[in-house]
């Protein structure tokens, strides 16, 4: 339900998977919200496929939006989005949030692949992403923060990644970027003035036996191999289209 | 984890134990470890005294906070395997999870000749091949009767202390200069551990996802790389 928060908008979009027992895939929640307009596109093989068609303007400082997609035992969604999101200021200069709350069931896959998140001067999101997975579920997950518009400084962003698989921590990472974040992240240890990061994640219950080795991927990627049977690509390039240049080929390697 | 120390009178109350243990001449194969500064070296980002004094804030804000955090909630009793693999999954670089046991491994060899004590025994036994570095330090600071802020004081300083000391080596900076830039951080130090702190406090109750995440990409990157040089001064 979208309901106005004292400055800005409140607002939870929601998705649930199932297997249609033909094979296939369907959709028995599909509840768009406020500014999240959910979409059911043309999917592929057994994948149902929803895209995010909303998102462009939002969020605003003090919105608090959220996507909740849960894949079920044996289901297969792809969510992908229309285009990036741009976090922008807002009155009063409240952060915003965005919390996005994924879980996969035995046998489930997700691929979760939207469009980029920009951030506008003066923006502030803080967003998370919570990933569930059944020990047998796959998951591709692409992440990709883009610091300014063209030419334009960056807002603060501060973006959390958790991924458990099994109920044990696979994943976790925090990013801080912008005015707002502590000191030293442009610097040699973390973007080195780069002005796009991006992360590539691929779970998959063979890579128990068989994990990839690690690789370099030119000068400013790597993909690595986690404790757990997954790989995480780590890109940091000057702008998005290198950066989803690096990203595209890991995807069609692992996708 | 009992909060009586076996070496000291009460947690938190030691001080020598403190300057003992951050000791760079403590045997604990710090000093041959860069954390990354050397790859930023040879890749021309850090250049001087300023390069260096931004390299060294951003780490001390990525993985000195996240390491410190996971060094203090070792030292308030949190399970130090839990720690372990929540290290783990903050280390998303095989060669980063690498170095983080080797250090654990040689840190524990000393901590157990300084401090001996049943919970360095146990941990050693569950990790034979050693466990993350910032944990076998908070486990140890709880031995030399230290308290969460102590762990996260010592694991915060070494993550700048270790690329300072090298960069005067790979660049011949002025040992004055590296200094300086130390004296400079120890405020935003101070901030880092005591953050550190009251998030490792936290942990025994909340679990591992109370303790902060921060990562730093480019380190992540250029570990791998680093890593597979065939010739370098610095193990990492």
């Amino acid at each position: 339900m979208t309901a106005l928060a004292p400055e800005g908008v409140a607002a939870t979009a929601r998705i649930t998977a199932v297997p249609d027992g033909l094979g296939g895939t369907r959709l028995p929640v599909l509840e768009s919200d406020g500014p999240l307009a959910l979409r059911r596109t043309r999917g592929a093989g057994a994948y149902a496929r929803v895209t995010v068609v909303g998102a462009m303007s939002a969020p605003l400082g003090g919105d608090r939006l959220a996507i909740e997609a849960g894949v079920r035992d044996g289901a297969a969604l792809t969510v992908d989005s229309a285009a990036a999101t741009v976090a922008l200021p807002g009155r009063g200069g409240r952060p915003a949030r965005y919390d996005v709350r994924l879980t996969a069931g035995a046998g489930a896959c997700l691929r979760w692949l939207p469009e980029a998140l920009i951030s506008a001067r003066g923006s502030d999101l803080r967003m998370t992403t919570r990933v569930e997975l059944a020990a047998r579920a796959r998951l591709v997950l692409r992440e990709e923060q883009i610091l300014g518009r063209y030419g334009e400084e960056t807002g603060t962003l501060t973006t959390r990644l958790t991924v458990h698989r099994a109920g044990r921590p696979l994943l976790d990472q925090e990013l801080a970027y912008g005015p707002g974040a502590p000191g030293g992240w442009d610097g040699a240890a973390v973007l080195g003035g780069n002005r796009a990061v991006g992360q590539l994640l691929v779970v998959r219950p063979e890579f128990e036996r068989s994990p990839p080795e690690a690789a370099l991927l030119g000068d400013n990627a790597v993909l690595t191999p986690l404790a757990g049977p997954a790989v995480l690509v780590t890109a940091v390039a000057a702008d998005a289209l290198r950066l989803r240049r690096v990203l595209d080929r890991a995807l069609r390697t692992f996708g | 984890m009992d909060t009586t120390s076996p070496h000291g009178a009460s947690p938190g109350a030691a001080r020598a134990a403190l300057l003992v243990l951050a000791d760079g001449r403590f045997p604990a194969g710090g000093h041959a470890h860069s954390g990354g500064a050397e790859a930023a070296v040879k890749a021309g980002r850090i250049r001087d005294a300023t390069d260096l004094a931004t390299f060294c804030r951003g780490r001390l804000h990525t993985t000195g906070l996240t390491s410190a955090a996971l060094a203090a909630a070792a030292a308030v009793g949190a399970d130090p395997l839990v720690l372990d693999e929540a290290a783990d999954a903050r280390t998303p670089s095989p060669a980063l999870r690498t170095t983080a046991r080797k250090l654990g491994r040689q840190l524990m060899r000393a901590a157990r000749a300084a401090w001996p004590c049943d919970a360095l025994d146990a941990l050693a036994a569950a990790r034979p091949r050693g466990a993350h570095q910032p944990v076998v330090l908070g486990v140890t600071a709880h031995a030399a009767g230290l308290g969460p802020e102590d762990a996260a004081h010592c694991v915060a300083y070494e993550s700048v202390g270790g690329p300072a000391t090298a960069v005067v080596r790979l660049l011949g900076l002025d040992p004055f200069e590296a200094t300086a830039v130390l004296a400079r951080l120890a405020p935003e130090l101070d901030q880092v551990a005591r953050r550190a702190a009251e998030a490792g406090r936290r942990a025994p109750a909340e679990g591992p996802g109370a303790l902060p995440a921060a990562s730093a990409p480019l380190l992540d990157i250029t570990a791998q790389a680093h890593a597979a040089w065939p010739v370098r001064l610095f193990a990492s």
